[in-house]
């Protein structure tokens, strides 16, 4: 499959994007966990004061989310990846992070 | 009819950007079966047209959630000083003084605060599919099935973030600064 100017078309860029926003979805999650577990952690996650460890939390996990991006899609750029194993890996991803974000969750891993 | 400065940014907030961002999803949904699944043939300005719209919902999303949680969280978390006793000023505060109502933040706001940032990731990487592979979408199966569910995630991340920010709102808004006078009313025996 080609576009217009020829150059091959894969599904390598939609999969550097799918998997990307699942690790910073899965990212955020894990932050969140960290700053409502740890207190030191919390403290460093305040980025803004007035915001708090939110702050912190969201600005870490977008960074991430695009220097996966960045990455992944310069690695897979011109390559066909196996979507399947893609898309398992990304619902994984954020079941998990919608999971660490639910405090009840929150709390059952803190045992709180 | 009067209205303060954080009640219209409040407003602007989540009856502005957050539901018509929630208003939005439909359209999104039933562009991306028609064009990717249902295979229906889009001439190129529809599909600019397309590309637009889901720039837009992107955009959208952040501007939700940056408003979110720069202008109206600070509002909402502020601490009372010592021996505050009216509660009114401080709505997180207001919620956790009670224990019928310290669930709406102990489950709504904390989930809220989190959950609302999977909407502008996930509407980004849509609106990036979208663009990328314009009409060749269709012929790749994997990311175009990814692609519907990102946006599922994002309409499931913006209704949860929004039905509690209405919730939250109801039981303690978010209230103060200076007063701005919409119109005089009448006054009534």
């Amino acid at each position: 499959m080609t576009d217009a100017n020829q150059t091959p078309i894969t599904n390598g860029p939609g999969a550097a994007a799918i998997l990307a926003a699942s690790a910073g979805c899965f990212a955020l999650g894990v932050l969140a966990l960290a700053g409502d577990a740890s207190p030191p952690i919390a403290a460093m996650l305040k980025v803004w004061k007035p915001t708090g460890p939110l702050s912190g939390v969201t600005d870490v996990a977008i960074l991430l989310w695009l220097v996966i991006w960045f990455a992944l899609n310069r690695l897979w750029k011109q390559r066909t990846v196996n979507m399947a194993t893609i898309n398992l890996a990304s619902v994984a991803l954020f079941v998990v992070g919608i999971l660490l974000t639910f405090p009840p969750f929150m709390d059952l891993l803190q045992g709180k | 009819m009067e209205i303060t400065v954080r009640d219209a940014v409040t407003m602007l907030h989540g009856m502005g950007f957050g539901a018509l961002l929630l208003l939005a999803f439909s359209g999104a949904v039933a562009g991306l079966y028609s064009t990717s699944i249902a295979g229906h043939p889009w001439t190129d300005r529809e599909r600019r047209l397309a590309c637009a719209y889901l720039v837009a919902m992107a955009a959208l999303a952040w501007i939700t959630v940056l408003a979110g949680a720069y202008l109206v969280y600070p509002w909402y978390r502020a601490v009372a000083p010592p021996g505050t006793t009216d509660l009114s000023g401080y709505p997180q505060r207001l919620l956790m003084s009670n224990t019928s109502t310290s669930g709406w933040h102990d489950i709504g706001m904390e989930w809220k605060e989190h959950i609302a940032w999977f909407a502008p990731i996930t509407l980004t990487a849509v609106a990036y599919i979208f663009i990328r592979y314009g009409a060749h979408l269709s012929q790749f199966r994997g990311v175009r099935n990814a692609v519907l569910a990102l946006a599922v995630t994002a309409f499931v991340a913006t209704a949860v973030a929004g039905a509690f920010g209405a919730m939250l709102n109801k039981f303690a808004p978010v209230r103060g600064g200076s007063t701005i006078t919409i119109m005089k009313g009448e006054a009534h025996d």
